[in-house]
């Protein structure tokens, strides 16, 4: 039980220092939502003039076609889905050889490198979520949930969205093991990443199958379920459903991480000298 | 006797300047064929992000052609007119990416002192920072904008004149200059605002996404902004307008179709001016 209380001590002193790290750069942060916001603006209004076209596309009014731009601009880099979250470095420390060090320390590495990430993902949220948010509610008129319990469901949704996206992230950095260079694959990853969350693109206005297996994607987990149950899509049972859906994929991706980080270590060869 | 003189130092001046540029130009050269070598040694994850760079920006097509599945206009304007402005901007953002897209790296060269390096070294500053890691997959992004041009000019019904035909070229390369101008001032804004390099996306990427939909779906101070104040809209609004006959949204002057040369270099020489000033205003860390 100590050992237990003991771990979670020291994967929570992680994930702080993982906020603060993030926190640190303000300057970095405001020019980061500065390009959030310019990107917001410029998406919503090709999104009014593809709504003015099609009223109703993908069952969205036009005000939660907007809420929808927004919550991709303040969620893309909580979920990282264009990187820059912890696999640039984990892809490093594999090239250099570094994570040698990090496999002789007493902690697990996924759940070491899943607290680094939860971290950031708070500051993220906080830094540079809230701020475009606020500034495309001013200038569009946007469909902001008015009961507090659908923001907390919102906040589940995001949290599993979060995991679901370390998990994929993981997988990618473990690549390096094999590539040595992880630039190809965390550019496909962040690809798939824009694509399939509903960044380009609400996944609901995706023709017929493409947009079935599109939301079938553990990508959109990331962002078109947080966004739907943002936008009240999703109540009752069927909220439950939805959880239920991004908990199978981050437990599914997870687990084939922790499989891969076994195969992986026993590649590891470290050069003497 | 003192006009012979003055005409000689005018002459040595323009010798020397000329060969600064062809100092540059060499070193430019160079250094960006080190790293094209040096990316080579990694050849699968060259060809994937080679692949992922021209998949990028498909991806943005893609989204063009998704929206286009569930409409037959948008603001107006055609899927093969949206195509042309689409293709033009990618074409020149892709020029200016592929020649000047490391330049956004400066400001973590100054924060970790690198850039000294880079100051001590016989060739000009502007020829290091612009070869600095050259991206050869950005080759991907060019390729796949000039794709998407070729099928407009293809499918596209215009009634083609000598000077419409002559402004195809002339927009993507004059494009290409407006958007080195804005890399340029971008890295000079860096020696100013070292972490502050993410600010000048909104202006690149943002601009080329801005630019691939008709000016016709923002709103008039939006487009208005992208014509006087930062005048992207030379990149390809004005002048594929002028090829498409199309009206422009702000009243302009015909003869504007005909200004990008003139957007481009003065945004240039504003850009070079920024960036001595940068150059010279930087002092390096401390020990």
């Amino acid at each position: 039980m100590r050992v237990r209380t003991g771990r979670f001590r020291l994967y929570a002193a992680v994930a702080r220092s993982g906020f603060r790290r993030y926190a640190t750069y303000r300057t970095a942060t405001l020019a980061g939502v500065f390009t959030n916001t310019v990107f917001g603006l410029i998406l919503a209004y090709t999104y009014i003039a593809l709504w003015d076209e099609r009223p109703g596309l993908g069952g969205y009014d036009q005000s939660q076609a907007l809420t929808f731009v927004w919550l991709g601009q303040a969620l893309l880099t909580v979920m990282a889905l264009m990187g820059g979250g912890f696999e640039g470095e984990l892809i490093e420390r594999i090239r250099t050889g570094d994570i040698a060090v990090d496999l002789y320390r007493p902690a697990d590495l996924q759940t070491w490198w899943l607290a680094t990430d939860l971290g950031r993902a708070l500051f993220q949220l906080l830094g540079r979520g809230v701020a475009p948010m606020v500034v495309g509610a001013l200038v569009f008129d946007l469909a902001l949930p008015g009961e507090p319990g659908r923001w907390l469901a919102f906040l589940v949704a995001v949290f599993l969205g979060v995991l679901v996206s370390f998990a994929i992230r993981f997988l990618v950095a473990l690549s390096a093991f094999w590539l040595m260079d992880g630039a190809g694959t965390t550019q496909v990853a962040m690809l798939a990443g824009t694509f399939f969350s509903g960044m380009l693109l609400p996944l609901n206005v995706f023709p017929g199958a493409l947009g079935e297996f599109a939301r079938a994607l553990p990508w959109s987990a990331l962002l078109q379920v947080p966004a739907d149950v943002f936008l009240g899509k999703h109540t009752g049972v069927d909220l439950l459903r939805t959880y239920a859906f991004q908990i199978g994929w981050a437990a599914a991706l997870l687990t084939a991480g922790r499989l891969l980080q076994a195969v992986a270590t026993r590649r590891v060869v470290v050069q003497g000298g | 006797m003192d006009d012979s003189v003055q005409a000689r130092n005018g002459r040595t001046r323009a010798r020397h300047g000329l060969a600064q540029v062809r100092d540059g130009v060499r070193a430019y050269r160079l250094i960006s064929g080190m790293w094209i070598r040096s990316l080579m040694a990694y050849r699968l994850s060259f060809a994937m992000t080679a692949f992922g760079n021209f998949a990028v920006t498909a991806f943005d097509f893609a989204a063009i052609l998704l929206m286009f599945s569930q409409v037959d206009r948008l603001g107006g304007y055609s899927l093969s007119e949206i195509a042309l402005l689409y293709g033009a901007t990618c074409t020149s953002f892709g020029i200016a990416d592929l020649a000047l897209g490391s330049m956004d790296r400066l400001g973590k060269r100054v924060r970790d002192g690198t850039l000294d390096t880079l100051l001590v070294r016989p060739a000009p500053v502007i020829a290091q920072v612009a070869a600095d890691r050259f991206g050869l997959h950005r080759l991907g992004r060019l390729v796949q904008g000039a794709f998407v041009l070729g099928y407009a000019l293809v499918v596209l019904d215009i009634g083609w004149t000598p000077v419409k035909i002559l402004m195809v070229p002339l927009m993507v390369l004059c494009g290409a200059g407006i958007f080195a101008a804005v890399f340029v001032a971008g890295a000079a804004f860096q020696f100013a605002a070292r972490d502050a390099a993410e600010v000048q996306n909104a202006f690149t990427y943002g601009g080329t996404t801005l630019l691939q939909f008709p000016p016709t779906v923002f709103a008039k101070d939006l487009v208005r902004g992208a014509t006087y104040i930062l005048p992207l809209a030379f990149v390809n609004w004005i002048p594929a307008l002028y090829v498409l006959g199309r009206p422009y949204p702000l009243d302009l002057p015909t003869w504007t179709a005909f200004a990008p040369p003139l957007v481009a270099a003065v945004l240039l020489a504003l850009a070079g001016l920024a960036w001595r000033t940068g150059l010279r205003s930087y002092r390096s860390t401390g020990s």
